[in-house]
């Protein structure tokens, strides 16, 4: 019996001198440097995130820029290495483990128009032809032409236009488009 | 102190058809529970595969939209087919060695029950967008509780067998079962807690869990499977208790440190990332240890595997995991990895893991426990010889075009001449190579599920032998 037991507490105690390790430490270590940063995250921008999380654009795109000389991040402007304190305190976590579409930690910055993101997530290949990016049609709304006069459709090339109607952003791009634009790493803060 | 050796403790023939007797009807539910999320998982693959060549293919309804079905592949497989079928192989093999009926079989049936239903909500949340947002751990919250808490209670059962054992010594299989059911209801307790969801923690939990469910989960569980079965089809004793000894303590020892070189180059401090490189590298001693260890034990009985199906693939699956291993201990380098972060080299490694290893263990598994705890026979020998050949070239099809073109990608990712479209690009006749290896992998999936239905249904006509790839072999089943 003794034997069970010297095998059950050795396996707990390995676990538990881990688990302190790598993720208690790094609590105590990390949380007081993002708990005092109010990023005056807007309504809008809460929401973006829940929708970039619920799409799963993190299977794509990660959110987390290499330091200069360690791998190209840099020299492709996707801006400076990130910081703990860059993830605007929005849970979960967006940092991904994949680029098979480029990172976007600095994605406000490197792109601002909101038109283009609109065309963008509408049908990627209207904007960047050889792009292997999902489209995101439900977020968008297709009307009449005539329909909703004042507001003006996205402005999609010639190929992808359909014919007497107008593709109008709904709510949920509009969010998504202003957490995208929102990761701008030159002002980490909005006043 | 002696090596436990097989024929001592499965001498009494009665005695073991009472514990297969026992055994039968929770383990059977487990294991084709987990075979039907096998064949869901599948398909789920297969539309995520195609999706990233065909990026309009059933691009118009947000549930079947490529973030969506690719975590609910992944959540499907772990936490169904491999923890569903890795449980119920466990709780078998638990009961074979320590001579005890497996207790508590209402409640697991019971929570079997559960633990379908969960998945089945947790699919229908993933799908309609409300996941939790962690890789590995997209079930919500409250879905994945549930299913941690199955786990937890089969888990129970487990103890109960270690403290009610008729045999003496402990063989190294029952160390890293018993491992494998404390370190995960613990994992999955922890990476829920809320005191984790503060930004950039929980990233560090995030890859502190994934990399532990692989590590601590299905590794213990797939290594228990070959230092079960490879000494028993052969009949030879393992070959050293002390190397058995070293990669057991050595595993629980580096293993659990390992996570954080998921985050080579991110924001957290950079001592804990190094910390896990350096476990990383230190994994090569239990794993070289276990490989000596199978490799001596099964040296001079190679030829069985051309008779054993069980064999077969459990040595497939013992040599995979010694690759997977050692890849991994190199791929955790700084230099190493900053090529092949980010890219696709780090999904084949991944599935060299979690297939190659885990998922063909699990299959040599059912071919050798299936026909005892049915009393019938594997209905064809030519399907199995399919089954393994398909999944066998399958996996390495998928995997080995797919850590090419990862490096490849990674090297270019990395020389700021080449414009980030041109790194997609060039990574798309690889990933249609993978489709096609999918493809391959489902069909042995689907001829899977048919023998095991067969045979759980007892249909047909049951062989006067049992099933082996040699008509001369009299070996009757144990």
């Amino acid at each position: 019996m003794i034997r069970n037991w010297i095998l059950l507490f050795g396996i707990v105690a390995m676990f538990a001198a881990a688990m302190v390790g790598l993720t208690i430490l790094p609590k105590i270590v990390v949380d007081p440097r993002v708990e005092e940063v109010d990023f005056g995250n807007t309504f809008e921008i809460v929401q973006g995130h829940a929708i970039y999380v619920r799409e799963g654009c993190i299977y794509c795109h990660s959110m987390q820029v290499r330091p200069e000389g360690f791998g190209a991040d840099f020299e492709r402007g996707w801006g400076r290495a990130s910081e703990v304190e860059d993830y605007r305190n929005l849970t979960p976590h967006l940092l991904g483990t994949m680029r098979t579409g480029p990172d976007l930690s600095n994605i406000g910055a490197r792109q601002p128009s909101a038109d283009w993101h609109y065309t963008h997530l509408f049908q990627p290949r209207s904007m960047l032809p050889g792009s292997i990016m999902p489209p995101y049609p439900w977020l968008f709304e297709v009307v009449n032409e005539d329909a909703r006069p004042g507001r003006q459709g996205i402005n999609l090339p010639e190929a992808y236009r359909i014919p007497g109607k107008k593709v109008l952003p709904t709510d949920e791009a509009r969010y998504l488009v202003a957490f995208l634009l929102s990761l701008n790493q030159e002002t980490p803060g909005v006043d | 102190m002696s090596t436990t050796h097989f024929s001592e403790i499965d001498s009494s023939a009665q005695s073991i058809r009472f514990l297969d007797e026992k055994a039968r009807n929770v383990v059977l539910f487990l294991i084709v529970s987990g075979v039907f999320w096998l064949l869901f998982g599948s398909l789920l693959a297969l539309l995520a595969s195609i999706k990233m060549h065909a990026p309009d293919w059933l691009g118009q309804w947000s549930f079947l939209t490529f973030g969506r079905v690719r975590p609910l592949h992944l959540n499907t497989m772990v936490y169904g087919w491999a923890s569903m079928t890795g449980a119920g192989v466990a709780l078998w093999l638990l009961s074979r060695m320590l001579r005890v009926a497996i207790p508590m079989r209402p409640y697991i049936a019971g929570v079997t029950v559960i633990w379908n239903l969960a998945l089945v909500v947790g699919s229908f949340q993933i799908l309609a967008g409300y996941t939790r947002g962690i890789e590995w751990l997209e079930f919500p919250v409250s879905t994945m509780i549930v299913i941690v808490w199955c786990i937890l209670v089969i888990g129970i059962a487990a103890m109960l067998m270690l403290f009610n054992r008729n045999v003496q010594t402990l063989y190294v299989s029952v160390w890293y079962l018993i491992a494998a059911f404390l370190w995960l209801p613990l994992l999955g307790g922890v990476s829920s807690l809320p005191i984790f969801n503060t930004p950039t923690v929980q990233a560090g939990m995030n890859w502190w869990f994934a990399h532990n469910a692989l590590g601590l989960w299905f590794t213990p569980i797939g290594l228990a499977a070959a230092y079960y079965f490879i000494p028993k089809v052969i009949g030879r004793p393992i070959y050293s208790y002390g190397l058995s000894l070293l990669g057991f303590w050595g595993l629980a020892l580096f293993y659990n440190w390992n996570g954080f070189h998921h985050l080579i180059g991110s924001p957290l401090p950079t001592w804990f990332i190094t910390i896990s490189i350096a476990a990383s590298v230190m994994m090569i001693i239990p794993v070289i240890v276990v490989a000596v260890n199978h490799h001596m034990t099964i040296v001079g009985s190679f030829s069985a595997v051309k008779y054993s199906p069980t064999l077969r693939f459990v040595v497939f699956a013992a040599m995979s995991y010694t690759f997977v291993s050692l890849q991994g201990s190199i791929q955790a380098l700084r230099s190493v990895n900053e090529v092949i972060h980010f890219t696709h080299f780090v999904v084949a490694h991944a599935h060299i893991g979690m297939y190659a290893f885990v998922t063909m263990m699990l299959f040599g598994s059912c071919y050798y426990i299936l026909p005892r705890l049915t009393n019938w026979e594997w209905q064809s020998g030519k399907l199995i010889k399919l089954h393994f050949w398909l999944t066998a070239l399958g996996i390495i099809l998928y995997t080995f075009p797919l850590q090419v073109g990862g490096v490849l990608q990674g090297l270019a990712m990395n020389n700021p001449d080449i414009t980030f479209s041109d790194t997609v690009t060039m990574t798309i006749p690889y990933l249609i190579t993978r489709s096609v290896a999918g493809v391959m992998l489902t069909a042995g999936h689907l001829i899977f599920a048919y023998l095991v239905i067969r045979i759980v249904a007892r249909v047909g006509l049951r062989p006067a032998v049992p099933e082996s790839w040699n008509p001369k072999l009299e070996e009757a089943r144990s």
